[in-house]
This record gives structure tokens, C-alpha cells and sequence, in this order.
């Protein structure tokens, strides 16, 4: 803080949070920072406005946060008529009496119930605040890792359980090993930020409001197999997080957090962002790849793996945005201490993102081995529209409709797999009652059409049929033998495409038919039927 | 934007002079080009080919692979209207009828005063705070009909002032 030693504490500028992450912008941040500023000169009040990422809470959004003796009180939603009046309630001394007060926010239920590791910090600290972020447990993991040296990391990574966050959940550390052990002159570090999964917010949250969590955790990948060089692919829709991402890399190269030496030892790191430019399969680990070298980005056969021949022919780590963010936390306390969180082979915890028609919707960071109902109920609240929840979408757009006979299964990879449904990214995305399912099917293989690389028959050609089999349904032609034959479709997708664009778009197509069969027949009163 | 006046052709050459040297220069370079002309002529295409040693097919194969570039010049405005899942969620269908009827055009389509340029896109990341849009670089979230024909007064209102 700036204030004069001089002045007494009640002088002291009153610090005032206005969340500068996109889906707090989107809601009108902005205005209320102006607002607030402009009434605070008003009404002479000594206020330090700090611009600090979203603590996940999108509901309350813009939530304002005040410093107070007791710590920090949230008021929110904010609208901008809302602010003359928080001022005359006295908002900046901690008033409980107005409508918007929420009390001390990290006692918001919503917040208070949730076990932040990989998010310890988001909406807490200001983002690009090495301050901030040196003073909330950054980079002891980093300086742990340059300690114990490469093998010793691995194994912590190893022992901690942690798979991969970006939806096929394969064990981190076992990648890492895998480019430790490939000899090679340069290897890399490639951050998937594409976050193409509809419903899922958790990596953007990540860059916006923590960007250091996940520099750091890059670093550390680098020292354990010896790769000076890394990549964030960002996508392009992300234009808030590509900003916050280069100004914070800006600072840690002006902190000796990357660039040569880091932290006066032999190690050297550099960290560069490239935007992709709106293709979903770009997530797809070996199209990034394709993507960053500058090429369309195709599906890449494997093997060979990239952790053996990646970026440019060189073992290369593909890791997650959460992933690697997390990788610190794992240093820092030990693997122990996150592989205790979890159930089964789902070790640690996941970001869980409450999106679609929800009441509360936001990111709810949890051990795996919740329930989807508890998600649903006690931190959704249900719908927005009141209305009874239908069906859940789970892991993006290839993933499963689950209806309500399956919510009680525990949110664990291997249990969802036995549903047939996946956990993926950890994205919800809730639909009331009113959701015709025959559409979202449709909706399944239009985005395939839309999203397929091309490279391979079933998922290039299969999807666009698909799309026609479902409107030879709707329109009520031969309904019995065109499910048939959609079932037939989907089962070659399935069995025959080369990744999982092609053969995971069956999950959602044909969880929608066979949960939600009424919407597949003539009487389904949404489509109108025959 | 005039698609090959001389000026262009140096910011082209420019961009490509500054990007070449990277690993991968090729995305770098586009996205350099579409930042500034807000499209990517097709006169740059045999410049960018030839001081990357690649082929025209190539460089072309490249821009209509990517579902952000643009091979035309678009508006003052471009507004993407999410059609995923959590958008469907909360109501995008109807919106994005309403949109496409209160502009005037349909998908990768510009406006004839050149206003406005209408794309869809797949997820901005805003599914909690659903349906979303996004105009140029800013992101607005529950939307609702009434909330866009405001902000398209505004965009008017503003596109008056500058010309
Ligand atoms: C069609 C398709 C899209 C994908 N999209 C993403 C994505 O947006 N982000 C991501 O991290 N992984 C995505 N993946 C998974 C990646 O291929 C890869 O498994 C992941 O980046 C590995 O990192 P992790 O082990 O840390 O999860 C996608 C996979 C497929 C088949
Ligand atoms: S399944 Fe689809 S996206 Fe995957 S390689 Fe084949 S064509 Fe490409
Ligand atoms: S689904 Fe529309 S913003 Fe994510």
C-alpha cells in the first residue's frame, strides 16, 4: 500500500475488489468500477479500487468485496443503480444492512464448502500481481523443484495421482517420465489453454485470475524433463485471458521467473502464447500440435506419442491449463497431501463448472466423489427458470445427457464410464424441461459436421448423415428403421474413427435417445411431430 | 478496407518480416494481418507463401481451415453469437433469430452500411452467465433480445460519431 506512515489507520484508503475477469466484465464490471470510483470522489471517501480476478461465484456477479477488520464482505449482484445507495449504507465500513450484503465472502456457503487447491487464489489476489502472488504460497513449489531436481519431481507428480484435467485423464506424471527418459537436444512444453468444451470455464478462470499458477507450473514441467522452451495455445475466443496471460509473463521475465537463470540457477525457461484460430479439434493433442507448427490442424496417428515425437519431431508435453496449474500445489504440500483428497483412481480434486440454466452457476472446486445432485441442488439451486431440471450434459459437447436416475452416481472417472457418460473437464451444463432432445442430438452431429478435421471417413461423412437421419425422425419418415440405422451410424463412429471427435459424438446422440425416447417419436409435441 | 492498395501490401510484408523467424510463424503472421485489416486480402497470400517457402495451396489450405480467418472484409463491428450447448441452455435459438432479424443478415454476413458482421461461435468460455455474445473484443453475457437492440443502438449511435 502507498499511504504515508504518517496518517493514522482510519485514514488508510479502504481497499474496494471489482472482479476484472471476463464473465464479471460481461455482466457490467466495468461500469461498476467507473461508478464506484466516481461516487467514492463524491462522497470524499479514501478508497484503493483493486481489480482482482473472479472468485468463480458467476452468479453474484459483479460481486464487489470490501476490506473490512473482520476481512473481506461481498455485496453483489451489483447493477449501477445499486452503488449510490451502497454508499449511503455505508458499504465501505462493512454495513450489513443492505439487500446486497453477503457477508464475509469466504463464508458464502457456495464458497466456504469447497476444497480450493488448484483454485486456492483465484479472485482472491490481484492477477498479474507478483506481490499478490508471492505473498499467497507462490512459487514454493518452483523453488522446491529446482532443489530436488527432475526425477525427484516426477515422482512427486507421480505419487500425487493427479491425471490429466483436459478430459482424457491420463496420469500426468507418466507423461512427464516418458519425455524425461526420451534423450533429445530440445524438448518442449505445450499448454492445451483451448478449452473448446462447451460448459467449461475453469481454464479461463485460471489464466484470468491466477496466470502465475500456471507459469509456475510450466516452469516446474520444464526443469523435470529438461525443456527450456513452452507454448500456451490459447484460443482465439479468449481475448481477456491472452491479455492477462502476456502481461503476467511480461512481469515474471522482469522477476527472473522465466527467461535465463531463473532464480540465479542453471535453468532456463521461456514462455510464449500463440492463438489458435477457432477450430474445436485444435484441442485435440496432435492437431495443437499440427496447429502450432503452423499447419491445418489434422488429427496426427499415434503412436508415435508426442511425448515422444511432438512439437517439431521432439518429446513434447501436452498438458491441460488445470493440469499443470495444479503442479505447484503438488510440490508445495506434497503428494500425499492431494493424493488424500479423491476417491478410487480419481485422486485430488476437480473443477466442477455449473453452467446452462442454473441458478447459482460457477465454478465449484470439490474432491471427486460427489454426487451430480449434490452439485445440482446444493450449489446450483436448480434452474434459473424454476422449471424441473431434464437433462445434464457432463464433459463438454461429446459428453453424455444423463437424466435423473443417474445423478447419484459419484463423480469419479471409472464410475462414469460404467454409465456410459464421462467426467471429462468437469463442465455441467443443466436443461429444464422445456429441451427437446431430438435437437440437442442433431445438434451433436452438426457440431461434428462443423468441427470434423477431415481426415477420416465415419466422422467426416457419418456425422452429415447423421444429421439427416435425425431430420428423416423428426419429420416422422420410418422412424423405427432410421433409429435403427442411427444406432448402426453411431456404432461405426464409435469403432471406426480415428480420435474422439468422431467417436465420442455418438455419447451425446445416443444417451439422448435412449434416456429421452419420447422426444424421438412422432407425438413429441416440441418438434410438432406428424 | 481496399483490398490491394500499396499501403496494405507494406503492413503485409511488415507483419511477416517482424513474425517469419518464429517456429510456426504461419498462425502468428495471419492473426498479425486480421488484427490490422480485419481480414486477410488474398493478394497476401502469395507473400506470406513465398517468404515462408510454402506453397499458395498451402497458405490457402490454412486460412479456410480456421473457422477466425477471414478472407473478406468484415465490419466495423463483428458480433459472435454463441450456439453451444449452455447458450441452447438459456434460450440462444431464439436469440440468435432475433439477432439475425434485427440485423439483417445471416451468418458470415456484413452489413451493407458495414456496420456489423454476424458469426457464430462455438463456447466463449461465459456458459455460467448464458446466452452469451461478443462484440469485437468484449464479451456480454445474459442476454436478452431487449439488452441486444440497446447495445446495437449504442454500436449505431457510436459508428455515427466516428464517420
Ligand atoms: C476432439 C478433442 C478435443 C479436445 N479438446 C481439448 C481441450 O480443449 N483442452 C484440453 O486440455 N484437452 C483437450 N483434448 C484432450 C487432449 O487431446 C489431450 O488429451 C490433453 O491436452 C492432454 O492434457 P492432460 O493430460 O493434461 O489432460 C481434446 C481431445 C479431443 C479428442
Ligand atoms: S475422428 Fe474426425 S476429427 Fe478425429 S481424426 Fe477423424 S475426421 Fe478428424
Ligand atoms: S456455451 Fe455459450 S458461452 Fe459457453
Amino acid at each position: 500500500m502507498t499511504h504515508s506512515p504518517l496518517k493514522t489507520v482510519a485514514e488508510q484508503a479502504i481497499r474496494v475488489y471489482v472482479p476484472c475477469d471476463s464473465a464479471a466484465l460481461s455482466v457490467g464490471a466495468d461500469q461498476i468500477a467507473t461508478t464506484i470510483k466516481a461516487l467514492a470522489a463524491e462522497y470524499q471517501a479514501n478508497i484503493q479500487l483493486v481489480r482482482n480476478g473472479s472468485r468463480g461465484l458467476f452468479w453474484l456477479e459483479p460481486l464487489v468485496e470490501v476490506e473490512t477488520a473482520d476481512g473481506r464482505v461481498a455485496y453483489g449482484p451489483v447493477q449501477p443503480e445499486d452503488i449510490t445507495s451502497l454508499f449511503e449504507c455505508d458499504f465501505l465500513s462493512g454495513d450489513p444492512q443492505h439487500p446486497l450484503y453477503l457477508g464475509l465472502t469466504e463464508k458464502i456457503p457456495y464458497l466456504a464448502k469447497q476444497q480450493r487447491l488448484t483454485f486456492q487464489r483465484a479472485g482472491i489476489i490481484e492477477p498479474a500481481s507478483i506481490e499478490d502472488y508471492t505473498a499467497y504460497q507462490g512459487f514454493i513449489g518452483l523453488k522446491k523443484a529446482l532443489a530436488v531436481g527432475p526425477q525427484a519431481i516426477v515422482d512427486e507428480v507421480k505419487q500425487s495421482g493427479l491425471r490429466g484435467r483436459g478430459g482424457a485423464a491420463f496420469p500426468t506424471g507418466i507423461k512427464w517420465q516418458t519425455v524425461l527418459d526420451t534423450p533429445a537436444k530440445q524438448k518442449y512444453i505445450v499448454c492445451n489453454a483451448d478449452e473448446g468444451d462447451s460448459g467449461s470455464f475453469a481454464d479461463r478462470l485460471v489464466m484470468e485470475a491466477d496466470p502465475f499458477s500456471l507459469i509456475e507450473g510450466m516452469t516446474i514441467a520444464g526443469i523435470a524433463v529438461g525443456a527450456n522452451q513452452g507454448y500456451i495455445y490459447l484460443r482465439s475466443e479468449y481475448p481477456h485471458a491472452h491479455q492477462m496471460l502476456n502481461k503476467a509473463i511480461a512481469v515474471a521475465y522482469q522477476h527472473g521467473y522465466l527467461g535465463n537463470h531463473i532464480l540465479g540457477s542453471d535453468f532456463s525457461f521461456d514462455l510464449e502464447v500463440r492463438l489458435g484460430a477457432g477450430a474445436y479439434i485444435c484441442g485435440e493433442e496432435t492437431s495443437l500440435l499440427e496447429s502450432l507448427e503452423g499447419k491445418r490442424g489434422l488429427v496426427r496417428a499415434k503412436p508415435p506419442i508426442p511425448a515422444i515425437e511432438g512439437l517439431f519431431g521432439q518429446p513434447t508435453i501436452v498438458n491441460n491449463v488445470l493440469s499443470l496449474a495444479t503442479v505447484p500445489i503438488i510440490l508445495e504440500k506434497g503428494a500425499a497431501y492431494y493424493e488424500h483428497f479423491g476417491m478410487g483412481r480419481s485422486r485430488g480434486t476437480l473443477a466442477f463448472q455449473l453452467a446452462g440454466n442454473i441458478k447459482q452457476g460457477g465454478l465449484v472446486e470439490l474432491a471427486f466423489g460427489i454426487s451430480l445432485r449434490e452439485l445440482l441442488e446444493e450449489y446450483g439451486a436448480g434452474t434459473l427458470t424454476g422449471r424441473p431440471i431434464k437433462a445434464v450434459q457432463v464433459g463438454g459437447p461429446l459428453g453424455a445427457y444423463l437424466p435423473e436416475h443417474q445423478w447419484d452416481t459419484p463423480l469419479d472417472y471409472e464410475a462414469f464410464m460404467q454409465i456410459d457418460a464421462m467426467v471429462g473437464h468437469g463442465g455441467i451444463v443443466v436443461f429444464d424441461d422445456k429441451v427437446d432432445m431430438l435437437e440437442q442430438a442433431r445438434f451433436a452431429m452438426e457440431f461434428c459436421v462443423e468441427e470434423s478435421c477431415g481426415k477420416c471417413t465415419p466422422c467426416r461423412i457419418g456425422s452429415t448423415r447423421g444429421v439427416e437421419v435425425i431430420d428423416k425422425i423428426r419429420a416422422g419418415d420410418n422412424i423405427q428403421a432410421n433409429t435403427v440405422l442411427l444406432t448402426d451410424l453411431c456404432d461405426t463412429m464409435t469403432h471406426t474413427s480415428l480420435c474422439a471427435m468422431g467417436g465420442m459424438t455418438p455419447y451425446p446422440v445416443m444417451s439422448a435417445l435412449n434416456h429421452f425416447p419420447e422426444d424421438f417419436q412422432p407425438t413429441n409435441p416440441k418438434t410438432g411431430g406428424c | 478496407m481496399q483490398g490491394n492498395s500499396s499501403w496494405d501490401r507494406q503492413l503485409v510484408e511488415k507483419s511477416i518480416d517482424s513474425l517469419q523467424d518464429k517456429p510456426g510463424a504461419l498462425l502468428p503472421i495471419l492473426h498479425s494481418i486480421q488484427d490490422q485489416l480485419g481480414y486477410i486480402p488474398s493478394d497476401a497470400v502469395p507473400l506470406i507463401a513465398d517468404k515462408l517457402n510454402l506453397s499458395r495451396a498451402d497458405v490457402h489450405g490454412v486460412i479456410s481451415f480456421y473457422h477466425h480467418f477471414r478472407s473478406k472484409p468484415c465490419g466495423e463491428y463483428v458480433i459472435q453469437v454463441c450456439r453451444a450447448e449452455a447458450c441452447q441452455a438459456m434460450g440462444s435459438r431464439q436469440l440468435e433469430q432475433t439477432i439475425k432479424q434485427t440485423l439483417g443478415i445471416d451468418y458470415h454476413q456484413t452489413t451493407l452500411d458495414g456496420s456489423f458482421t454476424l458469426e457464430p461461435v462455438y463456447c466463449l468460455g461465459n456458459c455460467a452467465c448464458s446466452p452469451s455474445i461478443r462484440v469485437n473484443d468484449d464479451i456480454h453475457g445474459r442476454m436478452t433480445t431487449s439488452k441486444f437492440n440497446q447495445l446495437v443502438d449504442k454500436m449505431q449511435t457510436v459508428a455515427v460519431e466516428v464517420q
